[in-house]
């Protein structure tokens, strides 16, 4: 008999990988991805708004007038051109930047890295909304990040309490190296932080020396109510870093993000882009700016936002009709997301488990958005991808689906009432 | 000679259709390696149709978990009269249902930890829930609460106190509507594959979680378990663990492959907790992986299978 082992290389993985693994959702899109299954997981943007002709002339007119160049590597911070266009969508939102202090990324994901790379050590302290982007989660996990999160509410996160965890790791002598935030728009929560908390964090900011990560992949994607100034434009003290993408007002295929920071750590996260992937796809960046250049890039946001918005209201309005009184959820002003809150013995893991089986929908379990994976009595519901019918019709089924396992509750405590 | 066509049915709706689509595609090409005309089928409401269309020599079945397994394909299989891999109908559903099992197993005098089971109507029409203080009374706790009908882990909760029970209840009949409460036996996880036309047990795997308590989780996450062939136990013991395994394939009456999961008391007893009668097939699937350690390579493994159906 030959002795065998699974993993003859297990010895071999960097010990820092130990807490990496495939997410639940990972695991489960294979099932998601059938065409029976209405799906209300993923944050896809609606690419199908994209006109085909559209990119059919703009990759045309690369081709033609710039075919070696765009095939050609480029510039690690990205070429000046991307760079402008970059500062035409921030100044859409108020907001005054050089381009020589931009970074071109590779979608709006290798800045979350990049950062995460740069700034932490192991055991360093991040801070985050509870919850937070779960795509986030890996990053911080992956450089071993001890990441602590700050609850949220409707106004975004509790600035109450971040100031209380801020003192009292500035007091341990554990300082953060940065808090992560995502005010508008909150992937997955919905909310956006409220104008007086954002001064609030950007007076913590000044008043400890912190960094704050804006990551803003959702702002140009308001559907009502008065722009917010972004953390980055209220700072006075260089204390913000700025991602965002164009995944959500053009493509996320295009893999193009961006990140702004003051000159020093701009030149490190250079240096960590250099080594990671050299630079940004030249050829995207080329078609990106061929389209500013031909076509004005705001019309096929204001197109996308009105999509939105009325998959937003027909999700509000399934939930309002079918869901139990017991759940609560939030009512975004913009992006992609609803954030339901269900009872705490409800573990939504296990019940996509039965949504997909029984009842053939999909949404995202909550536990992904917290680093200890609590949380479980959330989900988070995607409006962005899904016609109008299928937002009905799914928020249906996933209702049907919480009844259920309630009513099994009641059953199971049944002596005890 | 013409070459046989093989379909391989792979994916489907159920919740392991990711693993299956691997499976499948390995089997695929193993099997065209071997030189086969195979033809992938990714398991839909036109399944039927596909395979009148195709007139197979045979069906090669890499599902797991719902309508793979349970003897759903198999049934209509025999209806169309294409031989298939592994189990008829009736071996496949006892197997799928792991309180049929069970109580098979206990039946032929098999052991296996003390259980009760339950559906949903017992808790939402006859007031089971009252006799949760007899039944933690009776198996002591931890008690596991598992899904009936789930052929991974999917679905399996440890409850440390009668006041845990109810969480881990809705958590496993997330996945069925029926569920299994189990004794919980500490101490090693084996894993007895069994292969061939005259059944044999290939060299057991032990499974080793690197927590201090398994979650089960640990079982389907890379990195969380270390997997062992053959299994560091006495050869005594890993005789008759062997032996068991074959008692309890017969017993339930499977064919062709399987995969038998014994627990290892730390008194040494075994007992059989389930058998899968469609074992994975993918990089780090444990059935492969025993084969390895008996020395027959994949593509051998495949053939083996196959032939089982072709002969039979």
């Amino acid at each position: 008999m030959t002795r065998i082992e699974f993993d003859k290389y297990k010895d071999f993985y960097a010990k820092r990988t130990g807490g990496m693994r495939s997410s639940v959702m990972r695991d489960l899109m294979a099932v998601i991805a059938r065409p029976d299954i209405i799906t209300l997981a993923g944050g896809l943007p609606n690419t199908e708004s994209f006109p085909s002709q559209t990119l059919a002339e703009v990759t045309r007119t690369v081709a033609i007038n710039a075919s070696a160049a765009a095939l050609q590597y480029g510039p690690t911070e990205g070429f000046a051109e991307t760079k402008e266009n970059i500062a035409r969508v921030m100044a859409e939102e108020n907001m005054i930047v050089d381009p020589d202090s931009i970074i071109v990324t590779t979608g709006g994901q290798q800045g979350i890295d990049l950062v995460t790379r740069i700034l932490v050590d192991p055991g360093d302290v991040i801070i985050a909304e509870a919850p937070t982007y779960p795509g986030a989660i890996p990053s911080f996990c992956s450089f071993e990040a001890d990441v602590i999160q700050v609850p949220l509410d409707n106004d975004g996160i509790r600035t109450d309490l971040l100031a209380e965890t801020v003192e009292q790791l500035v007091n341990e002598g554990r300082k953060p190296k940065f808090i992560y935030l995502i005010p508008d728009f909150h992937n997955p929560a919905g909310v956006c932080i409220s104008l007086e908390r954002r001064l609030e964090i950007v007076a913590l900011a000044k008043k400890h020396g912190l960094i704050i990560v804006e990551d803003n992949p959702y702002g140009q994607l308001r559907f009502e109510g008065e722009h917010l100034p972004t953390l980055y434009s209220l700072d006075e003290d260089d204390n913000v870093i700025y991602l965002s993408t164009f995944s959500k007002i053009l493509s996320p295929g295009i893999r193009l993000g961006w990140m702004v920071a003051p000159p020093p750590l701009l030149a490190r996260f250079n240096l960590g882009k250099q080594a990671a992937d050299l630079c940004p796809s030249t050829l995207a960046q080329m078609i990106v700016n061929q389209y500013f250049k031909d076509f004005r890039w705001q019309d096929y946001v204001e197109e996308v936002i009105r999509v939105y918005r009325s998959r937003r209201d027909a999700m509000l309005a399934a939930l309002e009709e079918y869901f139990p009184a017991e759940a609560s959820w939030t009512r975004p002003q913009g992006g992609f997301y609803i954030w339901v809150t269900l009872p705490e013995y409800l573990d939504t893991a296990d019940l996509l488990a039965l949504a997909i089986e029984e009842h053939k929908v999909a949404f995202v379990p909550g536990s992904g958005a917290w680093a200890d994976g609590s949380g479980a009595n959330h989900m988070r519901l995607s409006f962005s991808a899904v016609t109008e019918e299928q937002i009905e019709e799914g928020v249906k089924r996933v209702s049907k689906v919480i009844r259920e396992q309630m009513d099994l509750y009641r059953a199971l405590r049944g002596s005890e009432q | 000679m013409s070459k046989k066509t093989i379909a391989v049915l792979k994916g489907g709706r159920s919740l392991e259709r990711n693993i299956s689509l691997k499976s499948g595609h390995r089997v695929e090409k193993a099997l065209t390696a071997l030189g086969y005309a195979t033809v992938g089928i990714d398991v839909d409401t036109s399944l039927v149709r596909q395979l009148n269309e195709l007139k197979p020599d045979a069906a090669f079945i890499a599902m797991h978990g719902r309508s793979g397994e349970d003897g759903t394909v198999q049934e209509l299989l025999d209806i169309l009269d294409i031989p298939y891999t592994g189990s008829d109908v009736l071996p496949s559903i006892r197997c799928m249902d792991k309180v049929l099992t069970k109580h098979i197993l206990v039946a032929d005098g098999i052991p296996t930890p003390p259980f009760y089971a339950f559906n949903r109507d017992a808790f939402q029409e006859l007031g089971a829930v009252d006799t949760m203080p007899i039944i933690a009374g009776e198996l002591g706790f931890p008690i596991v609460v598992k899904p009936s009908g789930q052929g991974s882990a999917l679905g399996i909760r440890f409850a440390h106190a009668v006041e845990e029970l109810p969480a881990a209840l809705i958590s496993a009949f997330s996945f069925d509507t029926k569920v299994l409460l189990e004794k919980y036996v500490k101490g090693k996880e084996l894993a007895v594959s069994i292969l061939g036309k005259e059944p044999r047990a290939l060299p057991i795997v032990e499974v080793r979680p690197k927590t201090d308590f398994f979650d089960f989780e640990s079982r389907y996450t890379m990195g969380k378990a270390d997997y062992l062939a053959p299994a560091e136990i006495a050869d005594d013991v890993a005789a008759e663990a062997s032996e068991l395994s074959l008692k309890v394939f017969k017993a339930l009456g499977c064919t062709g492959f399987g995969r038998v999961d014994i627990m290892m008391a730390e008194d040494g007893g075994l007992q059989v907790l389930e058998i899968n009668t469609i074992p994975g097939f993918t990089e780090t699937s444990l059935l492969p992986m025993a084969a390895q350690a008996a020395g027959i390579g994949f593509n051998e493994l495949v053939e083996e299978i196959l032939l089982c159906a072709l002969e039979s």
